[in-house]
C-alpha cells in the first residue's frame, strides 16, 4: 500500500465518531433514501405492469398515449435547440463583455427558476388567452396560442429557459479569453474562432445543459397544465396525459405512461453521469 | 517592418487613471525592443493596443509606415505570444502550428512543409503527434513561438512569454529566443518586468512608468545614464543617498560626490547608488577622501557567489552593497562591524520628489 493511503485512512478513521453515530446515521440515510426514492420507483414499475403486459403495451400504444408523446417530442425539440442556441449567445455575452444591465440579464435568465410554473403558465394564459393582452388581436387572425400547440410550446421554452445557460457562463468564465485572442492574432474571423475555439472549450457544459433542459422539457407539468385546457389527444403531453388516465381510475394506464416518464429520467441520469465523467480533466 | 506609436492613449474605467496615457515610441525595424517596466505600468495595454486587441481611445499605430489603428486585429499580420501560452488544448502541436495556415487557405503540401520548418526550428518535430497538455511549460511555449511564426506574421509581440517558467527555463528560453531573432531579425516588441531580461536580449528598451514612457534607449543608455530617479531606482536596484548640494557637490552628511553642473547651492539631492558601486575596505585602512564614508555593517546576506551587505551610514540612510564571495571573506566583517565604503560612482538628482 502507498505510504500516503495509511495515512489518509488513519486521519479518516481518527476523523469519524463512534460506532453507533456512525451507523446511525447511515441507516437514517438507507431509510430516507429507500422510502422517498426507491419504493415510489418500484411502485411506478409494479402499478403499471399490475395488469400485465398486454394492458401495459396497449396503454401505451393508445392513439391519445401517442399524441402525448409526440407532442411531448414536438415541444422538446423546439425547446432545446431553442434554448441551446440563447443559453449559449447568452453565456457568452455575459462572459466575455461588460455591458450595460450585464447583472440584470443574468437575474432575468434565472427568472423561470424563481417563477413558480403554474405562475409561468398563467402569464402566457393573461397574455394570449380571449381576454389576455394580445388576445383580441390574436382571434381577429385566427392564431390560437392557449389551449393549443404553441401555448405548450411556449411554456416549455419558458420553463427550459435557464438550463444551458447556467451551466455553460461558470465553464465560459473559468476559461478566460486567451485562446479566442490567440485565434484572432492568427487571421480567425469572429465566427470561426467561436466554432473552433470557443465551443470545443464548453461542449461538455453545453452538453450537460441540453440533458438537463430536454428532462425538464418532457417533464415539465405546472406551467403546460394551465395552457394546455386538456384537450385530450391534442394538447395533452405525457405528464399531463398520465394525470387524466389516473384522474379516471385508469391507474395502470396512468403508471404505464409514468414508468416512460420514470425511465427518461434514469436514462437521463446516466448519460449525465457519463458527460460528467468525460469532462473531467485529465 | 518597424512599430511606431503616437499619442496611444487608452482608458479602461471612466474617470479613473489611464492604463495608458499619450505614449509615443518606435520600434526600430529588425530589433528586438523591450517595453520595460512594474506591474501596472501600461505595458500590456500597449501590447494589446499594438496587436488590435483593444481599440486606443485616442493615437496611432504605425506598422512599417501603414497606419492600423483601425485595422482589425486579423489583417495586422502580427504574430503574439502568451504569457498564458493559450494553446487551443483540443487540437495537437501539429494543428495548433497549422491553424492560422488553415484560416489563411495555405495549400495542404505547402502548410505541412511549413509546420514541420516551424517544429524543427523550436526543436519539437518529435512531438508534433501530442497535445498542449502533455507538454512541459517551456515546450508548451515554443509552440506558441511556431504558431505565432507559422504565418511570417510582420511583427512578433511578446507578452511576458516567459513569465509563467521558472528561472532555468527561463534563461534557457532567453538564450534561445535571442538566437532565433538573430536568424529571423523580425522586428519584435517584448514585454517584460524583468530588467534582466530586457537588458539582456533587447537593442532598445522603452521604460514605462504609470502608462507613461519614463525613459526611451540602448540598454546601456538605460543603465548608465537614467534620465530620471524613477528610472535610476527601478533599474539596477540602487540605494537612496538624501543630502544638499554644497559647495558645488552633493553631500550627504559627510560623504560627497560629484553634483550637476546646474545644481544650485543647498538644493536637495538624491544620490542613487547600485550594489556593486560601493567598494568595502576595512574601517580606516588607507586615506579617506570625499566619497568614502564609515558605516555600519547592519545584516549580511549571502546570495550564491556574493554577498549582500546592508550597511548604516551616520546620515541615517541605508545603502545595500553586493561584494563578490572572494572579496568578502578576504575583507572578513562581520554584522555590527564598522567598514570604511568608497562610493565609485553614483547617479545624483537635484530637486525634491518623491519616488
Amino acid at each position: 500500500m502507498h505510504p500516503s493511503t495509511l495515512v489518509l485512512r488513519r486521519s479518516a478513521r481518527s476523523l469519524s465518531g463512534p460506532a453507533f453515530v456512525r451507523w446511525g446515521l447511515i441507516g437514517a440515510a438507507v431509510l430516507l433514501l429507500g422510502v422517498f426514492l426507491i419504493v415510489p420507483l418500484v411502485a411506478v414499475f409494479t402499478f403499471a405492469f399490475q395488469k400485465g403486459w398486454e394492458a401495459y403495451v396497449s396503454a401505451l400504444t393508445h392513439p391519445t398515449a401517442l399524441a402525448a408523446m409526440r407532442l411531448t417530442l414536438l415541444a422538446a425539440a423546439i425547446a432545446v435547440p431553442f434554448n441551446l442556441v440563447f443559453g449559449l449567445a447568452a453565456s457568452w455575452l455575459i462572459a466575455r463583455f461588460q455591458f450595460r444591465g450585464r447583472s440584470l440579464l443574468m437575474t432575468l435568465i434565472d427568472l423561470p427558476f424563481s417563477v413558480s410554473p403554474v405562475i409561468a403558465g398563467l402569464i402566457f394564459v393573461l397574455l394570449f388567452g380571449r381576454q389576455g393582452w394580445l388576445g383580441p388581436w390574436l382571434l381577429d387572425h385566427d392564431v390560437r396560442v392557449i389551449f393549443a400547440v404553441p401555448g405548450i410550446v411556449l411554456a416549455t421554452v419558458f420553463v427550459t429557459f435557464p438550463f444551458v445557460a447556467r451551466e455553460v457562463l461558470p465553464v465560459m468564465e473559468a476559461q478566460g479569453s486567451d485562446e479566442e485572442e490567440a485565434a484572432l492574432t492568427l487571421g480567425a474571423s469572429g465566427w470561426r474562432t467561436f466554432l473552433v475555439v470557443t465551443l470545443p472549450k464548453v461542449k461538455w457544459g453545453v452538453l450537460y445543459g441540453v440533458i438537463l433542459c430536454n428532462a425538464r422539457a418532457m417533464g415539465e407539468f405546472g406551467a403546460v397544465s394551465v395552457v394546455s385546457g386538456h384537450v385530450r389527444g391534442v394538447t395533452t403531453t405525457l405528464p399531463l396525459h398520465a394525470e387524466i388516465l389516473y384522474n379516471e381510475y385508469d391507474l395502470a394506464g396512468a403508471f404505464a405512461v409514468a414508468s416512460l416518464l420514470t425511465l427518461l429520467a434514469l436514462v437521463t441520469l446516466v448519460v449525465k453521469k457519463f458527460v460528467e465523467w468525460r469532462s473531467q480533466p485529465s | 517592418m518597424s512599430i511606431v506609436v503616437e499619442q496611444l492613449a487608452r482608458r479602461f474605467n471612466r474617470g479613473g487613471s489611464p492604463a495608458v496615457s499619450r505614449v509615443s515610441f518606435q520600434a526600430p525595424e529588425g530589433a528586438i525592443t523591450s517595453l520595460l517596466g512594474p506591474s501596472g505600468a501600461g505595458k500590456s495595454t500597449l501590447l494589446r493596443l499594438i496587436a488590435g486587441l483593444e481599440i486606443p481611445d485616442e493615437g496611432r499605430v504605425l506598422i512599417d509606415g501603414v497606419d492600423s489603428t483601425q485595422m482589425p486585429v486579423q489583417q495586422r499580420g502580427v504574430g503574439v505570444v502568451f504569457q498564458s501560452y493559450a494553446l487551443f488544448k483540443h487540437l495537437t502541436v501539429r494543428q495548433n502550428v497549422a491553424f492560422g495556415l488553415e484560416v489563411r487557405r495555405v495549400p495542404k503540401a505547402e502548410r505541412e512543409a511549413r509546420v514541420e520548418e516551424m517544429l524543427r526550428m523550436v526543436q519539437l518535430e518529435h512531438l508534433g503527434g501530442r497535445y498542449p497538455g502533455q507538454l512541459s511549460g517551456g515546450q508548451r511555449q515554443r509552440v506558441a513561438f511556431a504558431r505565432a511564426l507559422a504565418i511570417r506574421p510582420r511583427v512578433l509581440l511578446l507578452d511576458e512569454p516567459f513569465g509563467a517558467l521558472d528561472t532555468r527555463v527561463r534563461e534557457e528560453l532567453r538564450e534561445w529566443l535571442h538566437a532565433l531573432h538573430e536568424r529571423t531579425r523580425l522586428t519584435t516588441l517584448l514585454v517584460t518586468h524583468d530588467q534582466q531580461e530586457a537588458l539582456e536580449i533587447s537593442q532598445h528598451v522603452v521604460v514605462l512608468s504609470e502608462g507613461c514612457v519614463a525613459q526611451a534607449g540602448s540598454p546601456a543608455d538605460i543603465y548608465d545614464r537614467p534620465a530620471s530617479p524613477f528610472v535610476a531606482s527601478f533599474i539596477g536596484g540602487a540605494s537612496v543617498l538624501r543630502g544638499h548640494v554644497q559647495a558645488g557637490r552633493a553631500a550627504m552628511g559627510a560623504l560627497s560626490v560629484t553634483a550637476p553642473a546646474a545644481a544650485r547651492e543647498g538644493e536637495p539631492v538624491h544620490a542613487f547608488v547600485r550594489p556593486h558601486d560601493i567598494k568595502l575596505a576595512k574601517a580606516f585602512a588607507g586615506a579617506a577622501s570625499a566619497s568614502t564614508t564609515t558605516g555600519r555593517v547592519e545584516r549580511l546576506k549571502p546570495v550564491g557567489g556574493y554577498v549582500k551587505v546592508f550597511l548604516r551610514l551616520p546620515s541615517g540612510d541605508e545603502v545595500t552593497v553586493e561584494v563578490p564571495r572572494s572579496e568578502f571573506d578576504a575583507l572578513g566583517v562581520a554584522e555590527g562591524d564598522s567598514v570604511r565604503a568608497d562610493v565609485r560612482s553614483a547617479t545624483v538628482f537635484v530637486g525634491d520628489y518623491s519616488i
